[in-house]
């Protein structure tokens, strides 16, 4: 429906390219997109004021406009802003001095508590805990019911002295459940309580007995990652009626951006603890701010990116990579360690779909086969040493065994060494042609895009002359066979000036 | 009020006793307007005769069951507590429509119409600006097929319903079941949902409380498809009005169990025609309900929206952009935890209560 804001962003940074530098009017467009952006992944109106604020200033500033970059500069700030409110590092659970440690959930209905307790006694038992489910949901048609199954399939004991269904006192249970606890000797107690529907005072009440009754050591709020505006309203419902000591997201394996998890760190200060990610007992995991930030943003992690391309790249390779393509003496043992550069920097899928402006490519991403580099090296690692230097020599009964020997067709070994003869000559011109830019990885790969695969035969990027990206990561996307330039639009792929 | 009647076949009647009777109505109901605008009258008496006639025969007899009346009471509060609303605070509109998670674009489109709407009419006042975005939330929200479509006369219909998890799938039929049954329909509910731990059993709860036959699963994690094919078997020789399948939350970027919907579909259609699929969505639902809409229209075809979990917040804003760009009429609310908590939509209480 919309492009994600680094599409948008793209969008705004065109004009301002020859710039370089950003006016007051520039930054306020670009807040103006990331103001969308996060409403449109349902981040709080009032939250989402603040931030942008918050953001204005610093853009202001002087950080940006000595920046070498300032729109990257501006994405960076959003990026690190949005992971301090999300709690910069990882919070975890606190247990009690004297077990058993009482951990309360709560939250709204259909958030998905009762699943939750039961991945999280899952979790607590595989770390060698010994936990009790008590049932304390006695609202809920069949809660009771629901939570002693998920206890019998992960193996933990539940508490459950009511049947539930409108009927018995949850803060009897509650109470009741903490003295079995200690009896038995169990290390961590799980509260399931029943959900409210939106803010309703007895049910808050009830709640907060639980709690006094209970004297839990956490009180997990629960919450749906798809909520939309409401959920600044209920987070502090909850913090003020019962008190809260940390977040779970849940349905995150969904394709809602999630601004809730925002809106809710934001307003109650509390840390998010815990994801939820699938329907499986095991789907469950710890919470990475930095990951969430590039999902409400929905911007492509391009610093990451950035990092992985620079880590991987190895500068003395690619010297003496430029000498080999200057004297006209690239291998294919060379072309193969170029794929092992490009793989190191990890899946070409996840890496292209970290580029900002590659929303365009999307569906073609999953047009890439990610095999087709392991076939490649198969292919390659079939020949002899003499074969990889020499490809020329090469006659059809050698060729015959070396598809034999890595389970390809002659057609197969015949186009990939059309393709090496094609980059050799493409990187002997370009050498030649006195710009061999930083040579590493780039050149080889428009060969490497596939044996016969019509999809990135279209796409194979032509590096234009005397226009090497100085981009590693713009490169590699070039290197992989996919020119964004090609998509029709001059802008994408430089976004953030990163050109 | 809509909604409120379902049609089922006249059980001893035969079908020529009927005939004259129903093309009576037909032209009776002609005929009324056509007093007051004679222009019309010769147009339309002519049409009814030869269009209606041929169809009427094979139409099985149906009659009307009358079904209690539903309205919400109190679902929706007005979104002007927060601001005061005239033209120099116009803007803030937009805002106020933000946080009903009516959406960015929606929220600029409507303040922009409003404003416009104000030009042209020279509203100033409070009121009357009110009264333009009550009228303008009506419109948009007024359609002819808000009514459940139970009137095909080939029974039992069938209802599915959809959604993901946490929704209030298994409520909102509970809910319905009940107000059918209370109309004096026979109805027979599904437990298609085998995935999620005592999901059966909680239908099991709402058909002992509703009075409803169940259909569950025979054995532990049954092909859900196969429970509602049994249970539509079953509701077609139980003589049931109706047949309520309840299927398993699912997320909607999850292929796998989207295609599954496709297939209790088709499953059930091997028997008898599926009334009305029902998508049921929270409304606290951010965004990603347009996302949920699309997708579900997609896989399992739905013809209308519950949206449930209306608390008396001003909230589920979202709608105005499913129905705007998906075309997807809402039928029902959820208004609360009772059992009779539900209404039928009504565009023009919503939007009452909504502008307030």
């Amino acid at each position: 429906m919309f492009g994600n804001l680094s599409d948008r962003l793209v969008e705004t940074f065109k004009n301002l390219r020859s710039k370089g530098k950003l006016s007051a009017t520039d930054i306020d467009a670009t807040l103006r997109e990331i103001r969308r952006a996060l409403l449109e992944a349902d981040v709080a109106l009032e939250v989402v004021k603040n931030f942008i604020a918050a953001i204005r200033e610093r853009a202001l500033g002087d950080e940006v406009s000595k920046a070498l970059n300032p729109a990257q500069q501006i994405v960076q700030i959003v990026n690190e802003e949005l992971v301090q409110i999300l709690g910069g590092e990882q919070k975890r659970i606190s247990f009690a001095k004297n077990p058993p440690t009482v951990i309360m959930l709560a939250g709204l209905q259909g958030s998905g508590k009762t699943t939750l307790a039961g991945k999280l006694a899952k979790w607590l038992k595989d770390q060698g805990q010994t936990p009790i489910l008590v049932a304390c949901d006695l609202q809920r048609p069949n809660a009771v019911n629901q939570l002693q199954i998920l206890g019998e399939s992960v193996g933990v004991p539940v508490f459950a002295p009511e049947v539930g269904n409108g009927t018995g006192n949850p803060v009897t249970v509650a109470k009741d459940a903490i003295k079995h606890a200690k009896q038995k000797q169990f290390s961590v107690v799980i509260v399931d309580t029943a959900g409210r529907l939106g803010i309703d005072e007895e049910l808050m009440k009830q709640a907060k007995d639980i709690r006094d009754a209970t004297d839990p050591d956490e009180v997990l709020f629960v919450i749906d990652s798809m909520i939309g505006q409401d959920a600044v309203n209920v987070a502090k419902a909850f913090e003020d009626g019962v008190g809260i000591t940390g977040v779970v997201l849940t349905k995150l394996d969904g394709d809602a951006r999630g601004g809730a998890a925002l809106s809710v760190a934001q307003v109650t200060g509390k840390p998010i603890v815990f994801a939820s990610t699938g329907e499986s007992l095991d789907a469950f995991e710890p919470f990475y701010p930095d990951r969430m930030a590039s999902r409400i943003l929905d911007m492509g992690d391009i610093l990451t990116l950035i990092e992985q391309a620079q880590k991987s790249f190895d500068e003395e390779q690619a010297l003496e990579m430029a000498e080999k393509l200057a004297k006209d003496n690239f291998t294919l043992e060379d072309f193969m360690d170029q794929m092992q550069q490009l793989k190191k920097m990890g899946s070409i899928k996840n890496m292209l779909a970290m580029m900002p402006g590659a929303g365009k490519l999307r569906s073609q991403l999953d047009n890439i086969d990610e095999k087709e580099i392991d076939r490649t090296e198969a292919i390659i690692r079939s020949m002899t040493p003499k074969e990889r230097k020499d490809p020329k020599v090469l006659n059809g009964s050698r060729r015959l065994r070396i598809a034999k020997g890595s389970g390809m067709t002659v057609t197969d070994v015949n186009s990939l060494v059309n393709r090496f003869e094609q980059a050799a000559k493409m990187m002997k011109t370009m050498a030649k042609g006195g710009n061999p830019g930083l040579p590493g990885m780039p050149q080889g790969l428009p060969a490497f895009g596939g044996a016969g695969s019509q999809a990135n035969k279209n796409k194979k990027a032509k590096p234009k002359k005397g226009g090497k990206s100085g981009n590693p990561a713009k490169r590699a996307a070039e290197a992989a066979g996919i020119s964004l330039e090609s998509q029709g639009d001059s802008g994408s792929g430089s976004a953030f000036g990163l050109k | 009020m809509a909604g409120l009647i379902f049609w089922r076949k006249k059980r001893e009647d035969k079908a020529q006793e009927v005939e004259p009777v129903v093309l009576e109505t037909v032209v009776e109901s002609v005929i009324e307007p056509a007093v007051e605008e004679p222009v019309v009258v010769t147009a339309v008496i002519e049409e009814p005769v030869i269009v209606r006639e041929p169809v009427l025969v094979a139409e099985p007899i149906l009659e009307a069951v009358q079904l209690p009346k539903r309205k919400f009471s109190g679902g929706i509060k007005s979104l002007f507590s927060r601001i005061k609303f005239d033209v120099e605070n116009i803007n803030d509109l937009e805002d106020v429509l933000i946080q009903a998670d009516f959406g960015v674009d929606a929220a600029e489109s409507i303040v922009a119409q409003i404003k416009s709407r104000a030009k042209t009419s020279g509203a100033k006042s409070e009121a009357e600006l009110k009264q333009i975005l009550t009228d303008l939330l009506t419109e948009s929200f007024t359609r002819d097929d808000i009514a459940l479509k139970l009137d095909s006369g080939v029974q039992p219909y069938v209802i599915l319903v959809v959604g993901v998890n946490g929704a209030g799938k298994t409520t909102t039929i509970g809910k319905l079941a009940n107000w059918l049954v209370q109309g004096g329909a026979k109805v027979t509910l599904g437990a298609a949902d085998t995935f999620r731990a005592a999901a059966v059993e909680q239908l099991a709860t709402w058909a002992a409380r509703s009075n409803s036959e169940i259909v569950k699963p025979t054995t532990e994690g049954q092909e859900p498809a196969s429970v509602a094919y049994e249970a539509v078997e079953k509701a077609i020789a139980n003589g049931s009005d109706i047949a309520i399948i309840d299927t398993a939350g699912r997320l909607q970027n999850k292929q796998g169990l989207m295609d599954e919907l496709a297939k209790i579909r088709r499953v059930i259609e091997k028997q008898t025609p599926i009334s009305e699929v029902l998508l049921v969505l929270d409304a606290t639902t951010g965004q990603n309900a347009l996302s949920q809409a699309k997708a579900f229209a997609e896989a399992a075809q739905v013809t209308g929206i519950v949206l449930t979990k209306l608390d008396g917040t001003a909230k589920g804003g979202i709608v105005y952009a499913i129905q705007n760009q998906l075309n997807l009429p809402i039928k029902l609310v959820g208004v609360g935890e009772g059992i009779d908590d539900f209404a039928f939509f009504d565009a023009e209480e919503f939007a009452q209560g909504l502008v307030g």
